[in-house]
């Protein structure tokens, strides 16, 4: 069914979805409840966290540099954690022609 | 969800594996979740099977439902990834309603939700991300590479944002497992929490009965709640995959 769509069945599409966000018919797909929210955000901060633990042990572990690249590597995953949040909410890049790269 | 004559709060027992199928599932250590991912696997294709088997032209309630499901997730894949997410639309529904299945499935008693467990999350979010990174290096060869590079960052900055861009690009798997996870985890523990409180107060004499009440209100809503959980996760999980891919397929 949605086959029909493309060419001249766009501008209709177009206006239907005006329409219906005019009503509020569509959920805004960024939104969600401030508990969905919160807990988004802190899984990007923790998960890139994590990842960056495992990175900095995992070589101390190879290298035999058992505290220094843990302790190295802490602070960046923080920093890609704050990177992942700040990509949540940056503006969407596909939308709009903005090519904004985070 | 079986609390019952328990004095105490046991709400991660639920979560024990335990073999099914009787000895021949015990001898190849089938577990209860495998079970479960059979069942569900086995309800996606009876969806679309059974669901479009009358190929009316005006659709029965199955039939509806099956075409809805089709076209919802066409129009993700198509919207979020651009008119390249054809191609991922196979995957990306099978995720979908193998992970909306096993959400679902797990809020019947008695039931398993395989999507509780860290490893299956973690196994479906390490999918997604080998399939995101391969189809990226298909699509874009050693360019891929790019992609950790911002751009109009100075270049004493560079070998740090890349480390940056690096685990961020990594704490995919983890987020994406975790959120998934934590979600159905937390749902379950609650709903058990509440249930052991129904059973504990109203075996206390008639002082519990209005507390068991409020818990029995409160486990009523939530089972309302983690029916509104299973389809967003999923949904989530989804639509994750389809902003992965389109990263992968675009690249920024």
């Amino acid at each position: 069914m949605s086959e029909e769509r493309g060419g001249a069945g766009d501008s209709f599409e177009d206006r239907l979805k005006a329409a219906r966000s005019r009503r509020g018919l569509d959920a805004p797909s960024s939104g969600g409840s401030p508990w969905g929210i919160g807990l988004r955000v802190g899984v990007e901060l923790v998960a890139a966290l994590v990842v960056a633990v495992a990175i900095g042990y995992g070589l101390d572990w190879i290298f035999g540099t058992r505290p220094i690249l843990t302790a190295v590597f802490v602070p960046l995953g923080g920093a890609a954690g704050v990177l992942n949040v700040y990509r949540l909410f940056a503006p969407k890049r596909g939308e709009g022609g903005g090519a904004h790269n985070g | 969800m079986a609390a019952e004559g328990s004095s105490s709060i046991d709400a991660l027992s639920q979560f024990k594996l335990s073999t099914a199928l009787g000895p021949i599932g015990a001898s190849v250590n089938f577990t209860q979740s495998n079970m479960m991912m059979v069942i569900a696997g086995l309800l996606t294709l009876a969806l679309l099977w059974v669901g479009m088997r009358p190929r009316a032209m005006v659709p029965g309630r199955l039939q509806a439902a099956a075409e809805l499901a089709y076209e919802f997730i066409l129009s993700m894949c198509t919207e979020t990834i651009g008119p390249e997410g054809r191609r991922f639309f196979p995957f990306v529904f099978s995720l979908f309603f193998f992970i909306l299945f096993g959400n679902l499935m797990g809020v019947f008693p008695y039931a398993f939700t395989f999507t509780s467990h860290i490893a299956v999350t973690l196994a479906l979010s390490l999918l997604v991300f080998i399939l995101v990174t391969v189809v990226a290096l298909k699509e874009h060869g050693v360019h891929f590479f790019s992609y950790f590079v911002p751009a109009g960052v100075p270049k004493v900055l560079i070998p740090l944002m890349v480390l940056i861009e690096v685990i961020s690009y990594l704490s995919r798997i983890i987020s994406l497992s975790v959120r998934l996870f934590a979600n159905m985890m937390a749902g379950h523990v609650m709903l058990e929490v509440f249930g052991a409180f129904i059973v504990m107060l109203g075996a206390a004499g008639a002082i519990g009965w209005i507390p068991a009440a409020l818990s029995l209100s409160v486990n009523t809503a939530l089972i309302g709640f983690e029916l509104l959980v299973a389809t967003l996760q999923a949904y989530v999980f989804a639509v994750l995959t389809c902003i992965y891919l389109h990263d992968a397929v675009h690249l920024h």
